[in-house]
């Protein structure tokens, strides 16, 4: 049986990634990129899906941790009268050893080592390419490893000094000192590269591991909860797709988000909803690269469809494919259907456009100009806000339906042409700019939220204009300027927000409606709660307290989920969640701010832009 | 001798086969990269192999182009026909001769025997290159048809 979602660790190439159980199990692979058909995905279904397994033949406890500060991932079992360390990564090399090492496209390495006692062990390797639609055949070319051609062109390739046959079973007997190395390639390029088992594993090992440690040292970070930081900042690197920039929500699909339930969806995409959280958050790091190369990609990406801008995108920035049911999968625990693609690729979302517009900004913070076509791009952003910021939208949450008049779209609307505003003023958009439209239609928006979006009888910014529902999003609402964190009405907000969508162990249901039924709290609400307070909605030591309670409910990796089951604190929904640990870092960042003034003295969200020279 | 229709024959051929060698790979008909094949006898550097690989591609065809052209004026002519026969020729002696002693002489490639030991990786391409993908042959002998139909087809006369 597959394990619980918060039992997997997960080790990736900013291409691809595994999850591998706490069983040493890895049930989900895609391959050659993350939205690619599934290698591995017994995740999904425990008999179709196919798995790697290696472990002890032998009842076992096991652990899982990082190797240091670096996405290489232990496992540790332990048996009767042996010890063992599985140790499992994806390599990665510096330019400097690219020049000089030939290595696989793509390509998983593991290596068991025996530390104590002597033991059996079972492997098992039951590729099951095609999200378990195609069973293939293993062929053995003795020397050169075992083979399995793949619909569409690919190989996969094993190569391990393990007595394996084309059966792809086979139990070892391990002493005290002994290991076994195996390194699983695909090929869909070239001619695959087949490296050799044994002590060239080690030595990618630690090349790997070297590289690394390297990117995490650069994190510059020194507020408290180092450790949970540079562990969030490494999970958004593994799963920033290295070619385009694009950073995928998270790397699985149809992990249910209701035990057993049908809200099941697939996250390898990357939404713009996150875009000024994650642009932010890279950038607070001292991750410029990653920042820059994410906001370029997202530029990039937007232009194919202006001036509309989707709900999501792919990893090269095209509209995903359509959302399809795969029915012969029985889905994690029994939850049906698993699907693949997205069905919110043609909603609109109106939020969208000012958080593409804030990522923007974060970059011109960096001392960035935008050029012409940028310049142009944004205000065409700003027309497109103009003309449709009073339509009704799928909003944050992406409710499908009907569209309603949620509160959160139109603080986003406002936020963008205010960050235009600002930039016109600061002479980073050209003068033909239509300005006074920009500032007559944000006084609009203003007026109406103000107006509809409050509700005097709740004391409280509402979900919907003249609704009687809060969102956890509105907590955003000083994030984005659009009001300080300790103004009357948004102390209200929170305190409405805490008494309907409070979850407990500092957690929060990102709003309650027939859709949520049965959900989980949502882990990047429950950050931007901590981060509220924060910027000013509470005391520093709340907003400290509400962040290490939130610390306790990630697994045993520092990983979360999109969702945290408010009972039992396990992580729910796709796994892990880039978003989610956006949400930790940014309140991170916030929260050391926070210190770095005084308690009495809140950051200014947005920072202030510098004047162009 | 026309040395500068013969250089451009060359180069036309060349063109051709490298485009249709290449949409071939993407879409993932073939795994047989001869750019790359060739750049890593230069270099392990992936990306540099290719770009190194291409550009004695290049070459190469330039070179073939000039036995072709030889072997028109020897034997009466060129043509399209004729070019397209001394192609098929030639993917012959590549998936007969040269594919099997590959292991042999480049430098990174691994062999069946030995298996991958040291710098030498490079999966071999087995019986026909079929190790590549099964259509590999059949890409290997149309792409050669048709390099020596534009060659022979810009020589119609001796």
């Amino acid at each position: 049986m597959s394990a619980e979602i918060g039992d997997y660790g997960i080790v990736g190439d900013c291409r691809s990634a595994a999850l591998i159980s706490r069983g040493g199990s890895c049930d989900w692979l895609c391959w050659p990129r993350f939205d690619s058909p599934s290698i591995f995905a017994a995740i999904l279904d425990d008999e179709k899906g196919g798995r790697f397994l290696v472990a002890p033949a032998v009842p076992f406890h096991s652990s899982q941790e990082w190797l240091g500060e670096t996405n290489v991932l232990v496992t540790r079992f332990t048996t009767a009268g042996a010890s063992l360390t599985l140790t499992d990564f994806m390599p990665v090399q510096d330019d400097e050893d690219t020049r000089r090492f030939l290595l696989p496209e793509h390509e998983l390495v593991r290596v068991l080592r025996c530390e104590r006692g002597e033991v059996e062990v079972e492997i098992v390797f039951d590729p099951r390419p095609d999200y378990g639609r195609a069973r293939p055949r293993i062929e053995s070319l003795g020397k050169l490893g075992l083979r399995v051609p793949v619909r569409g062109g690919g190989l996969l390739t094993l190569l391990t000094d393990a007595a394996l046959g084309v059966s792809g079973r086979a139990r070892v007997r391990l002493r005290a000192g002994e290991r076994l190395t195996f390194s699983l390639g695909f090929a869909d390029e070239d001619a695959a590269v087949l490296p050799p088992p044994g002590s060239r594993c080690i030595e990618v090992l630690e090349r790997t591991a070297t590289v690394w440690r390297a990117w995490a040292a650069r994190t510059l970070y020194d507020g408290p909860h180092r450790a949970e930081v540079v562990r969030s900042a490494l999970l958004l690197k593994l799963l920033q797709y290295a070619p385009s920039g694009a950073i995928v929500a998270a790397p699985t699909t149809s992990l249910p988000e209701r035990p057993g339930g049908e809200l099941n969806w697939d996250y390898r995409f990357c939404w713009l909803r996150d875009a000024a959280l994650t642009s932010r958050a890279l950038f607070g790091l001292g991750h410029v690269e990653e920042a820059e190369h994410f906001t370029i990609w997202l530029l990039t990406a937007t232009t194919l469809s202006l001036p509309r801008l989707n709900v999501l995108y792919d990893l090269f920035g095209r509209k995903p494919g359509f959302e399809r049911v795969l029915p012969h999968l029985s889905g994690h625990g029994g939850a049906r259907p698993v699907r693949i693609g997205n069905g919110a690729r043609d909603q609109v979302q109106l939020d969208t456009y000012g958080e593409v517009i804030e990522a923007a900004a974060h970059v011109v913070r960096r001392g960035r100009t935008p050029d012409r076509s940028t310049a142009e791009m944004l205000i065409g952003f700003g027309l497109q806000i103009a003309r449709g910021w009073h339509l009704p939208d799928a909003g944050i949450w992406e409710v499908r339906g009907a569209g309603s008049n949620f509160v959160h779209s139109r603080v986003l609307c406002w936020a963008g042409l205010q960050r235009l505003i600002e930039l016109y003023e600061k002479r980073y958009l050209p003068r033909s700019a239509p300005i006074d439209v920009f500032v007559r239609e944000r006084d609009r928006i203003h007026q109406q939220v103000e107006t509809l979006g409050f509700s005097a009888l709740l004391q409280s910014y509402t979900r919907t204009l003249g609704g009687a529902d809060v969102d956890a999003s509105l907590l955003l609402l000083p994030w984005y300027g659009y009001c300080k964190a300790d103004s009357p009405r948004m102390l209200g907000t929170w305190r409405r927000i805490q008494e309907r969508l409070g979850a407990g162990n500092g957690l929060l249901h990102r709003y309650i409606g027939p859709l949520t039924e049965g959900e989980g709290a949502f882990g990047i609400c429950s950050f931007w709660a901590a981060e509220f307070l924060a910027l000013g909605g509470g005391s520093l030591e709340e907003a400290e307290e509400r962040f290490e309670s939130l610390l306790r409910c990630a697994t045993g990796l520092g990983l979360y989920g999109e969702e945290i089951d408010p009972v039992t604190l396990k992580p729910m929904g796709n796994f892990p969640q880039a978003y989610t640990h956006v949400g930790l870092i940014n309140a991170a960042l916030s929260l050391r701010e926070r210190a770095r003034r005084g308690a009495g003295d809140t950051e200014r969200r947005p920072p202030p832009l510098e004047a162009r020279e | 001798m026309n040395w500068p229709l013969c250089l451009l024959a060359g180069f036309a051929g060349t063109l051709v086969l490298t485009t249709l060698e290449a949409g071939a790979q993407q879409l993932h008909m073939t795994r047989m990269s001869i750019p790359f094949l060739l750049g890593t006898m230069l270099t392990p550097d992936r990306d540099r192999a290719k770009l190194y690989g291409l550009l004695a591609h290049l070459v190469n065809g330039q070179v073939f182009a000039l036995f072709y052209v030889a072997l028109f004026h020897a034997t009466g002519g060129g043509g399209v026909v004729r070019g397209a026969r001394v192609g098929l020729l030639h993917a012959a002696v590549l998936l007969l001769v040269v594919v099997p002693i590959l292991p042999s002489i480049h430098p990174r490639m691994a062999s069946l025997h030995q298996g991958p030991v040291g710098t030498r990786l490079i999966e071999p391409p087995g019986p026909l290159a079929l190790h590549y993908g099964f259509t590999t042959p059949l890409m290997v002998v149309v792409s050669h048809a048709i390099f020596g139909a534009v060659v022979g087809g810009l020589f119609p006369f001796s």
